[in-house]
């Protein structure tokens, strides 16, 4: 029989307010196995877990029940706690009575009655605790980080800095992402590509950093520290090790009308292209789906003009097995389709152009060289109109309900970039509301206002009707003077809402990694560990978690890359010890549980029993590799003789939760 | 499958081309509709208010007597009050509740009928490229400029024709016959029927821009399936010169079966 100690925590009034903490602690006195039982203000503080340790040395415990909050929250402080006054840590259980009780309750006296078969639950558990031993496991000391745009190339540059190895796994020809797409950036104006180009170079530099572009994540095994992750390199038909960057090609590929996807379709590539000219690596790609060769076996002409002799039409997809100690996500974002916004007629008008099209527009790299002209016929705009919240702030259901956060701040930008470089332009910028927190983004935002003379009104933009003349009708309600504008714009700008990637998806599902609703990586805890995900091991960075500028996402990437670090340092790491094990003489060798392991952690071995008539005989029974099993527990569900087990979730200690539940 | 018929009063009286063309136009497609006995009128405007049950029951009386089959609707504003009608009756319990305990029927409605109109039959059932095909006079050459107005996609949520801000269906009837669809942005906006008799300028105003932006986007002619949108259109719109057509008309004229 344990001797056991029952702690009931009030968390200030967040457990206390809806839970009699005195009547649970009384309640639970009178379990069998329990020797003490107390409820104190804050368990977790010092002083709180002094009274545990004190009441475990007083006492003789052998087995400890903290009714608290989430054992996610504090189970690692209270193990902590036990451990240092000679108690197995794994003697310890905790019963959540704030999160899955005092918070989602109100009735006070039904909420005490939950609190306490909660308690019940949990001291039946630990009656049939036992001490566990954690293990060790190695960390490979390298890095990969999924995504190169602004937020994985400073994470990998400064987990390179450190002097461990880092991939960047990016799937476009180009690292870079929508930073090298940006003309300028807020508040300061100063080039996007001259701040962010170096770091590109300095990427393909470093020799600790390696970059798989045109590549994509195509599964992920393992865990924390011993991560094996299948990359595919996918066929550009050039050879990397060849090519030079010259370019010589992508003049003389006679396809010429192939949408230029890094100018969003404002102009035209040809088949074989660099993305830009900065691009890193500098190496040319076939498109496969518009190369007369690849498609039709007609032409070659890269081939005969290429001197370094990179063409290389046979090309496969290759797929390359890396392991990786730590794994940074960097997957970033895309602006949304439009087409349930088409009250803009984007799609009917060329002059109706989102945000990041605009940056193209007026980007001296971009398809008019940086001269802000109308996509439809050339010419000079002298009315634009700036619609914001498009698709942000949603609660229709056509777009997003969060705020997309960068609009403001670009929308400014874009509105005084255009102001200074063309003064005779009439600028108008519809909002909702603006929003501008940052360091000197406010004052940025007045600057447009009052000293470039943007044209601010609060309300919608409710119509866009293009004209046969080219011009633009644009009907808007002015909500301060409660009047309907009609403007006759040359162009109309939309400030798109920003989504995580699609590939975000799929690769949260390869991770184990959680989203919320809106496919934003979900952070282990909001306020406290923001650059990592629940699953150990899963870095975040930059815009995958949620909406964010140049500078936030940079911070978040070099705190990420500080967690990775901290984590690769690490010599070893202490293991769960709730793993399965297999009571083999139960085990009748069906590999079910093989089947489900989600980690490969099952295997069979023949072995040698002794039999009760003294006769030997080889039987074939599972074997599980404690270093891989992640406890997940799937393999003691699946087996149908009730070998399988886990360590600290046995199946006898569920059922007595269960029981201890069910009876009143 | 029985294709029941609701022509509504409008295609009774003043909207007679619709009713006529479209029922031959199907005939000659293979599918007969069969007009719903004893139909009444469907109240002409979907009421918001959330007891207002007497002027849905004729649309509810409808749908009950064709639950052995499709109900076809040709009127955009027949097909909006029909269609919202059984959404409301199978989405909302309260509502149901009522019109059922006063219609008593011998089983209850709750909106099993599938509401379809006569677009999506032809897209659904017919197929545009089989209509393509049927087509024994293209109308090749025709700039046309479909008008969705206000009533035929919206609310979305319940009409779940086509994407009320970029709707295809027309253009792609259109194509079908042989002509060329014509894109102008006031295609899905309501034509200020609706404010007709209320302030006519309002209306005038409104048809007035939807003639214009599609007259100037180089269209020959506008196609409906709303009597009241092609009354307001050539009525209340003075001085605009294009045509206005029923979509059923030239879908006749295509099929060779225009008299």
């Amino acid at each position: 029989m344990q001797k056991i100690g029952v702690f009931v925590c009030w968390c200030g009034s967040n457990i206390a307010a809806t839970v009699d903490v005195q009547a649970v602690s009384d309640t639970l006195a009178k379990e069998p196995g329990v020797v003490y039982a107390t409820n104190y203000q804050y368990m977790c503080s010092e002083s709180g877990q002094n009274l545990i340790k004190d009441a475990i040395k007083q006492y003789g415990l052998t087995g400890v029940v903290i009714c608290s909050c989430s054992p996610r929250m504090h189970e690692a402080t209270f193990r902590k706690a036990v451990a240092s006054v000679g108690l197995n840590p794994y003697m310890l259980e905790v019963a959540n009575i704030r999160e899955q009780c005092s918070w989602i309750h109100k009735d006070k006296a039904l909420a005490t009655e939950k609190a306490i078969t909660l308690g019940r639950a949990a001291i039946a558990k630990v009656q049939l605790n036992a001490p566990l031993q954690a293990g060790e496991s190695p960390v490979v000391k390298r890095a990969l980080v999924i995504g190169g745009g602004i937020a994985g190339i400073q994470t990998a540059l400064d987990i390179a800095e450190a002097g461990f190895e880092v991939d960047i796994v990016e799937k476009q020809p180009t690292i870079g992402g929508k930073m090298a797409q940006i003309d300028k950036t807020f508040p300061t104006l100063d080039c996007a590509a001259c701040i962010l180009t170096p770091k590109m170079v300095e990427c393909s530099q470093n020799d600790k950093v390696h970059i798989y572009s045109y590549s994509e994540v195509t599964s992920v095994k393992g865990f924390v520290g011993n991560f094996t992750v299948s990359i595919k390199k996918k066929a550009r038909y050039v050879a990397e090790n060849k090519c030079t960057g010259c370019g010589e090609c992508t003049t003389k590929c006679p396809m010429k009308n192939v949408p230029n996807e890094f100018n969003l379709g404002l102009d035209n590539r040809r088949a074989i292209y660099i993305p830009f000219a900065q691009a890193v690596p500098k190496v040319a790609t076939i498109d496969p789906n518009y190369c007369n060769m690849l498609k039709n076996g007609k032409c070659g002409l890269c081939a005969k003009v290429c001197t370094a002799g990179a063409i290389d039409y046979k090309q496969q997809d290759q797929v390359i097995e890396e392991r990786y100690g730590a794994i940074v996500v960097a997957t970033g974002y895309n602006p949304i389709k439009l087409d349930k916004f088409e009250e803009f007629d984007y799609s009917l008008s060329k002059d109706v152009v989102t945000s990041l099209e605009l940056e193209r527009l007026m980007n001296a790299a971009g398809p008019t060289g940086g001269t802000l002209l109308r996509p439809s016929d050339g010419t000079h705009p002298h009315t634009i109109v700036f619609v914001q919240c498009v698709g942000s702030r949603d609660t229709s259901g056509c777009g997003k309900p969060y705020c997309s956060k960068i609009c403001c701040m670009y929308t400014a930008k874009h509105a005084m970039l255009i102001r200074e470089k063309y003064p005779d332009t009439e600028v108008y910028v519809f909002y909702i509301d603006v929003r501008t927190p940052g360091k000197n983004f406010d004052e940025f935002y007045r600057r447009a206002v009052e000293q470039y003379g943007v044209h601010y009104i609060k309300g919608m933009v409710g119509k866009v009707a293009p004209r046969a003349d080219g011009k633009i009708m644009v009907q808007a309600s002015d909500l301060l003077a409660n009047e309907q504008l009609h403007i006759e714009a040359d162009m109309v700008v939309l400030a798109a809402a920003i989504e995580p990637d699609k590939s975000a998806r799929p690769l949260a599902t390869m991770l184990t990694a959680s989203m919320d609703t809106n496919d934003f990586f979900t952070e282990a805890h909001p306020k406290l560990r923001p650059v990592e995900s629940p699953t150990a091991g899963i870095f975040l960075s930059g815009v995958c978690q949620g909406p964010k500028d140049i500078p936030e996402t940079v911070s978040q990437a070099s705190a990420a890359a500080a967690k990775v670090i901290g984590l690769l340092v690490t010599a070893k790491l202490t293991t769960n010890p709730c793993v399965a094990h297999c009571n083999e003489l139960m085990c009748n060798g069906c590999s079910s549980c093989e089947r489900v392991c989600p980690y490969g952690a099952i295997t069979y071995v023949e072995k040698e029993f002794r039999m009760p008539d003294r006769t030997t005989q080889l039987r074939r029974v599972a074997s599980v590799n404690p270093a891989v099993c992640q406890g997940c527990g799937a393999c003691t569900v699946a087996c149908p003789s009730g070998a399988m087990d886990l360590n600290g979730f046995s199946n006898s200690q569920i059922m007595a939760e269960v029981d201890a539940i069910c009876q009143k | 499958m029985v294709y029941h018929y609701y022509p509504g009063c409008t295609l009774k009286t003043k909207a007679k081309d619709l009713d006529r063309y479209g029922r031959k136009s199907m005939e000659a497609l293979g599918i007969t509709l069969t007009e719903l006995e004893n139909w009444q009128c469907c109240g002409g405007a979907f009421t918001m208010a959330k007891d207002e049950i007497a002027t849905k029951l004729s649309s509810v009386r409808a749908l009950a007597d064709s639950r052995d089959g499709v109900l076809v609707t040709l009127c955009s504003a027949c097909h909006n009050v029909i269609k919202q009608t059984n959404y409301a009756m199978a989405n909302d319990a309260e509502f149901a509740m009522k019109a059922n305990n006063y219609s008593k029927f011998d089983v209850p409605y709750n909106g099993e009928t599938k509401v379809m109109h006569y677009l999506e039959v032809l897209r659904d059932v017919v197929g545009f490229d089989n209509l393509a095909k049927a087509v024994k006079n293209p109308l090749k050459g025709k700039k046309i400029a479909a008008y969705y107005g206000c009533l035929l996609l919206r609310p979305s949520k319940a009409l779940q024709m086509d994407n009320p801000e970029n709707p295809k269906i027309l253009e792609d009837f259109i194509r079908a016959i042989g002509a060329e669809p014509v894109l102008y942005p006031y295609r899905n906006e309501c034509c200020g029927g609706y404010m007709a008799t209320e302030d006519q300028s309002v209306a005038a105003k409104k048809s007035g821009q939807v003639m214009d932006s599609a007259a100037e986007m180089g269209a020959d002619m506008i196609i409906t399936a709303c009597p009241l949108c092609l009354y307001n259109l050539t009525k209340n719109a003075p001085g605009h010169q294009i045509p206005v057509y029923y979509f059923t008309e030239l879908l006749a004229e295509a099929l060779g079966v225009k008299d």
